[in-house]
């Protein structure tokens, strides 16, 4: 199994990269993660994270793309609000990789 | 890791290696296989050997006595099943099964013929199970089962989606799939699965779905589609969950529930009950169709189904609608009776809006939604226009379990035929009761196996190619979750330009409602034909 190096821990990642415990994440873990992908975090990827984060925290899972399309306008205004914006921000997918930096687990069943 | 090119996979080679068969070794090549079983999906559920693992580690950390339990669980599963001895005994090898598989098609890979494939286990019950075998090993296809044997069956089971198309042109009726499900409970006990089946079965048992939603997240999702329909239509659908006494239990798949463009078959479905005045129930513990148990074990399979039925007993209703679920309904039609007889606590189906009675639900009670309404459009029940499809040119993938399966050809069409103008079949060798599986059912449809998929899928392609330069089909219609989560890629793959939909999804578009405000998208938010200049109002 191979492991993320953060503050001196090693961190149990999946064969994606995913943390294997949403809960051990931090948020000097997503700028590492960004970091091996060749991606510097700025504010607006942290928004993103954020939302990501705190709607696992109530839903235990990762938000359909059309509900982060959505709630991402409504809070953040229109021009944020669309997937054209998303895939900018997150080239490797909202999905996917803005999951992963937000520490939340892949997606199963048939999705 | 990138995917090969469309013109670098097409260069399919299908001259089989020089060496014997049992000789030669699989190659597990990254994106032809998916992730071990984590050790957690399988403590959850009480399966053997739950460790961490993986595929590529020469050490698949097993049970010292690991023979011996495969071998032991081989002899009770071939004393138990009569059909699975005789499908281990019959086969003459004849070959009229090699070259149906979309594996072997797209692939090239001999051992995915699925005569070779059944020969991997075959060899193993010929050596323990049978006595010319035991005495005379390799010359009578018997060989002993070593840890290279075992690697090589376990790729292989998971190389093959159950989907049955084989079976149809075997002359002896073997049913292939069966010694897949067999091979793979007998892997199974030795904590030998693949995680994209392990992680939705833990899901499953703990939350009563393969995605693990939580009532409050279905109730969360379900929000967004009444506000999204209200746009859409101008009505607010009030579907409600866990009614005690409503008449009729809805169950759908979780991926319909949460995942595009599966969530607009939903949408769909809640705009025809809305219409229809329906007394029914959606639950959010029996919130999954189908059953990932299915692909592990016969037991895991049993219980993982039984919830439906405790939540139908639980809530009092009269009978079950399933939704466009595919391996759903090869469990309800070929396997429920016989693991749990008939139910007597349900009701025969009788459809409230045509007096229709379901006689084919007469045992399990339980309805598929095309057969429901296949029934109100053919009484009149329903007020459709089908030109609010126009933009689409449509045509039907069957899903093999629910036409292999249970034999469910024309109430799909019917429906399609009403609701859309343009539909074209592609090529009669590859719809119906032999059509080609979308390349990742059966629990393969992981990312990491992408080019084991995407060759699966390629017989499938194939034909909506055809019918897309021909007829300039536009629209893959589809009545399960997996064809639904699966097919688009595929699609962008190989056929850009095809997008897939499920048949509600369509009903939804075409159903004019007592009250609607004039329709100006579908329900994908799309501008309807002819209504591209409208303003959304």
């Amino acid at each position: 199994m191979p492991f993320l190096e953060f503050e001196g821990q090693q961190l149990e990642v999946d064969e994606d990269g995913y943390l294997v415990d949403w809960e051990s994440w931090k948020e000097g873990i997503a700028p590492i993660m960004a970091a091996q992908d060749g991606v510097e975090l700025g504010s607006e990827h942290w928004e993103i994270i954020k939302f990501l984060r705190e709607y696992f925290i109530k839903f235990q899972i990762a938000p359909m793309i059309k509900i982060l399309v959505k709630e991402i306008g409504k809070a953040f205004g229109p021009e944020k609000g669309n997937t054209k914006y998303l895939y900018e921000l997150f080239p490797g997918g909202p999905a996917k990789q803005a999951c992963r930096y937000a520490g939340l687990p892949k997606p199963t069943g048939c999705v | 890791m990138a995917n090969p090119k469309p013109e670098e996979l097409i260069r399919i080679n299908h001259v089989p290696p020089k060496q014997a068969w049992m000789d030669t070794r699989p190659d597990f090549r990254p994106g032809m296989f998916c992730y071990a079983s984590k050790a957690k999906s399988l403590e959850y559920v009480g399966m053997p050997n739950p460790r961490q693992w993986s595929v590529k580690d020469e050490d698949w950390h097993l049970p010292e006595n690991w023979q011996e339990i495969f071998i032991e669980g081989l002899r009770e599963r071939v004393d138990k099943y009569r059909s699975f001895r005789l499908f281990l005994d019959i086969c003459v090898r004849c070959g009229a099964c090699a070259d149906k598989c979309h594996f072997y098609i797209g692939g090239g890979d001999p051992k995915n013929m699925p005569v070779l494939r059944a020969e991997l286990l075959r060899s193993v019950y010929r050596k323990y199970c049978t006595t010319s075998g035991r005495i005379m090993g390799k010359i009578a296809g018997a060989r002993e089962l070593t840890i290279d044997v075992l690697k090589e069956i376990w790729y292989y089971a998971y190389q093959c989606t159950e989907c049955r198309r084989c079976s149809l042109f075997c002359p002896y009726g073997i049913d292939t799939a069966e010694i897949t499900i067999l091979a793979r409970e007998l892997l199974n006990l030795l904590g030998l699965n693949i995680d994209w089946i392990a992680g939705p079965v833990a899901n499953c048992y703990r939350t009563g779905n393969h995605l693990g939603l939580q009532p409050h997240t279905i109730k969360d999702s379900f929000d967004m589609f009444i506000d999204d329909l209200e746009t859409i239509t101008g009505i607010k659908v009030s579907p409600t969950f866990n009614r005690k006494g409503a008449e009729i239990l809805v169950v759908i798949p979780s991926g319909s529930m949460f995942a595009d463009p599966g969530t607009f078959t939903t949408m769909g479905e809640l705009l025809l009950f809305h219409e229809l005045g329906l007394d029914y129930t959606w639950s959010t513990f029996a919130s999954e169709g189908g059953d990932f148990g299915f692909f592990t074990t016969n037991e895991m399979a049993k219980r993982l189904h039984s919830k439906i039925y405790a939540e139908a007993k639980r809530l009092k209703v009269k009978w079950i609608l399933g939704g466009e679920c595919g391996h759903m309904w090869r469990v309800w039609h070929q396997y429920h009776n016989t693991w749990f007889g008939p139910v007597d606590y349900l009701e025969e189906p009788v459809s409230p809006i045509t007096g229709t009675r379901f006689e084919n639900a007469k045992s399990n009670k339980t309805v598929h939604i095309t057969e429901f309404t296949a029934d109100l459009i053919k009484n009149g029940k329903l007020n459709l226009d089908p030109k609010r499809n126009d933009n689409l040119i449509v045509t039907y993938h069957d899903s093999c379990n629910t036409s292999r399966g249970m034999g469910l050809l024309e109430e799909p069409r019917f429906i399609i035929n009403n609701v859309c103008n343009n539909f074209y079949e592609m090529p009669e060798n590859t719809i119906r009761e032999q059509t080609f599986c979308c390349g990742s059912g059966s629990g393969l449809n992981a990312s990491e196996n992408m080019e084991q998929r995407l060759r699966g899928g390629l017989p499938r392609a194939n034909a909506v190619r055809h019918v897309h330069k021909k007829y300039g089909v536009n629209m893959l219609a589809c009545i399960c979750a997996i064809d639904r989560a699966v097919l688009p890629p595929l699609m962008d793959y190989w056929v850009p330009g095809v997008a897939v939909t499920g048949v509600h999804e369509m009903v939804g578009n075409a159903l004019i409602m007592k009250g609607e405000r004039k329709r100006t998208t579908n329900l994908r938010g799309e501008p309807l034909p002819g209504m591209e200049g409208e303003e959304d109002v």
